[in-house]
């Protein structure tokens, strides 16, 4: 098996930031399956489609899913008592590939963070460099405090941490690292690329609005050359991760 | 004892749903959940003579009840097809349909020729597409046009060749009529209604095509209506789709007069949704002393 649906039962539901919330669901056959950088594909009642979203942590019988409102769907998952059981389609996707021996940096830019924090307790001495618009947006700070002492936080307004962008950190630290794995809106992941091309290889993960998850019906398109070839590949199956070259941010 | 086969143009189908067209790519990705002997078929994603990337994201846009998408055919053409898809699908004990669409009549031609010397089951011939700029629905919205088509397309297909048909017409029964009389052994209605959103922050349409083809439960009725009145306009037999989610929808289809049966938009919500309708229409036929599902078919009683 490598994915399937199944009824989860959501755990915890908290409200971490205004907008986001933090959920654990309970599933052992499929949370055990979960690869850092997956997603999953969430059954709201009244909605014809599942709303996907990214696993920020899996332990053995859990996996963790930090999501914002973005629309009905969203909010109709915030409002979802503990204890319900949530038809969840999971892991979804191809995720960050880790190496061993390598030293990554990881960088996220708002509701993008939290695919990371899985990602970066597969690594030795991970850096994490953070990004929001504003303080009440900042997510995640103390996980990731718990699993690095290299851990950087800027916000666009300058409200917390650093007064900037992630690419403003990551450009001073380029050289302390080997790889970068990155998760946010397209321009911080095209930003993040131009930085690294010809240095450090860099993956990214993207976004898209998506319709079975799995591959079948092709809406969820990303231009990409994959060898010299230029094509469309699903973002749900080829994806959601990509090396970075291989994406044209652009289109 | 009931059971769910269903003979269609002298192929006997397992069930009577069918994967929709471009739900279901080429089957791979929804055997990971179980057999796709479970149904009666698998109309493959629609498949053009050369290969197609089909149109830029956003492809699709969710609506009350339904979605509208505008994937413009993204494919790997026939001859991939037919060298790497066909002959496993085949393996799964299943009736395949290849969907097939094109820029000109003689690509259909090209088509069904290929296609015809394969062991697909069925040509549908998809005339309704309308989210590529040239061909596709331009051949499916006149009697004249669906009938020169068919009658081409007809003469390069020795496989049973299903029309697809449009619902962005004014009168679908004379359309079917167009396309029986030109040699169709099979009407399959209906494809996406067009329709468009728009984000009003952005101004923007959501899908990057602008416009999009609308399916899901809110095109229900729609279907339904169509179906009835092609039922009673030809004698071919109608594959009847358009929004069916539950097994409910399928008894009233196969009531309106469809012979059998696809699903699509419904597997995005729940991909085990065919078993559920499949394991719900047996209880129903029991329940009501049928035994076969071709007694529903045109059942209706109008008034």
């Amino acid at each position: 098996m490598i994915y399937d649906t199944r009824p989860f039962k959501l755990i915890k539901n908290e409200e971490i930031a205004r907008g986001i919330f933090d959920w654990t669901v309970e599933n052992r056959e499929l949370s055990k399956l979960a690869k850092c950088g997956q997603f999953v594909n969430i059954k709201v009642p009244g909605k014809t489609l599942r709303r996907p979203i990214s696993i920020c942590d899996a332990g053995e019988n859990t996996l963790r899913l930090v999501f914002q409102v973005k629309g009905e769907g969203t909010e109709i998952m915030s409002r979802m008592k503990v204890g319900y059981e949530v038809e969840i389609l999971a892991p979804l996707g191809n995720g960050f590939e880790i190496k061993d021996g390598k030293r990554y940096c990881f960088v996220g830019g708002g509701i993008g963070v939290p695919p990371l924090l899985f990602s970066a307790k597969q690594t030795k001495n991970p850096m994490v460099i953070t990004g929001f618009r504003n303080k009440d947006l900042v997510i995640l700070q103390d996980d990731f405090k718990k699993i690095t002492d290299d851990l950087y936080l800027a916000t666009d307004d300058g409200s917390a941490g650093i007064h900037g962008f992630v690419t403003d950190v990551l450009k001073e630290h380029l050289d302390e690292i080997d790889e970068v794995c990155a998760c946010g809106p397209i321009p911080m992941l095209k930003a993040v690329a131009d930085l690294c091309r010809g240095k450090v290889k860099c993956q990214v993960s993207l976004e898209e609005r998506m319709g079975c998850g799995i591959g079948a019906c092709l809406v969820c398109a990303c231009k990409t050359k994959v060898g010299n070839e230029e094509m469309m590949t699903q973002v749900c199956r080829y994806g959601p991760v990509y090396d970075s070259e291989e994406v044209f941010f652009n289109e | 004892m009931s059971n769910l086969k269903v003979n269609l143009c002298g192929v006997e189908l397992n069930s009577p749903l069918i994967a929709a067209s471009g739900t279901f790519g080429f089957g791979r990705e929804f055997a990971e959940f179980y057999p796709l002997s479970n149904l009666g078929g698998v109309s493959c994603k629609g498949i053009t003579l050369k290969e197609r990337s089909g149109n830029l994201p956003p492809r699709i846009a969710e609506t009350e009840g339904g979605i509208l998408n505008a994937v413009g055919l993204q494919n790997p053409g026939v001859d991939h097809f037919i060298k790497y898809d066909l002959d496993w699908l085949k393996a799964q004990n299943t009736v395949v349909i290849a969907n097939i669409a094109g820029n000109t009549v003689e690509d259909y031609c090209a088509m069904a020729e290929k296609l015809s010397a394969t062991s697909v089951d069925f040509i549908e011939l998809n005339i309704s597409c309308p989210n590529v700029k040239s061909g596709g629905v331009q051949f499916g919205t006149s009697c004249e046009t669906v009938g020169n088509i068919t009658s081409e397309v007809r003469k390069h297909c020795k496989k049973p060749l299903m029309v697809k048909l449009s619902p962005n017409v004014t009168d679908i029964a004379e359309i079917a009529k167009s396309a029986e009389f030109n040699g169709a052994d099979v009407i399959s209605m209906i494809n996406t209604i067009t329709g468009m959103r728009i984000d009003i922050n952005s101004k923007r349409p959501i899908i990057r095509n602008n416009t999009g083809g609308l399916s899901g439960p809110a095109v229900f009725p729609v279907a339904v209506r169509m179906v009835w009145q092609v039922y009673n306009a030809v004698k071919i037999p109608i594959v009847g789709m358009g929004g069916i989610s539950k097994w409910q929808d399928a008894v009233e289809m196969l009531m309106a007069g469809a012979t059998a049966l696809q699903i699509g938009t419904v597997l995005f919500n729940d991909p085990y949704a065919p078993l559920k309708i499949n394991y719900s229409l047996k209880n129903y036929m029991e329940e009501k002393n049928i035994s076969s599902i071709s007694e529903l078919t045109g059942s209706v009683i109008p008034w």
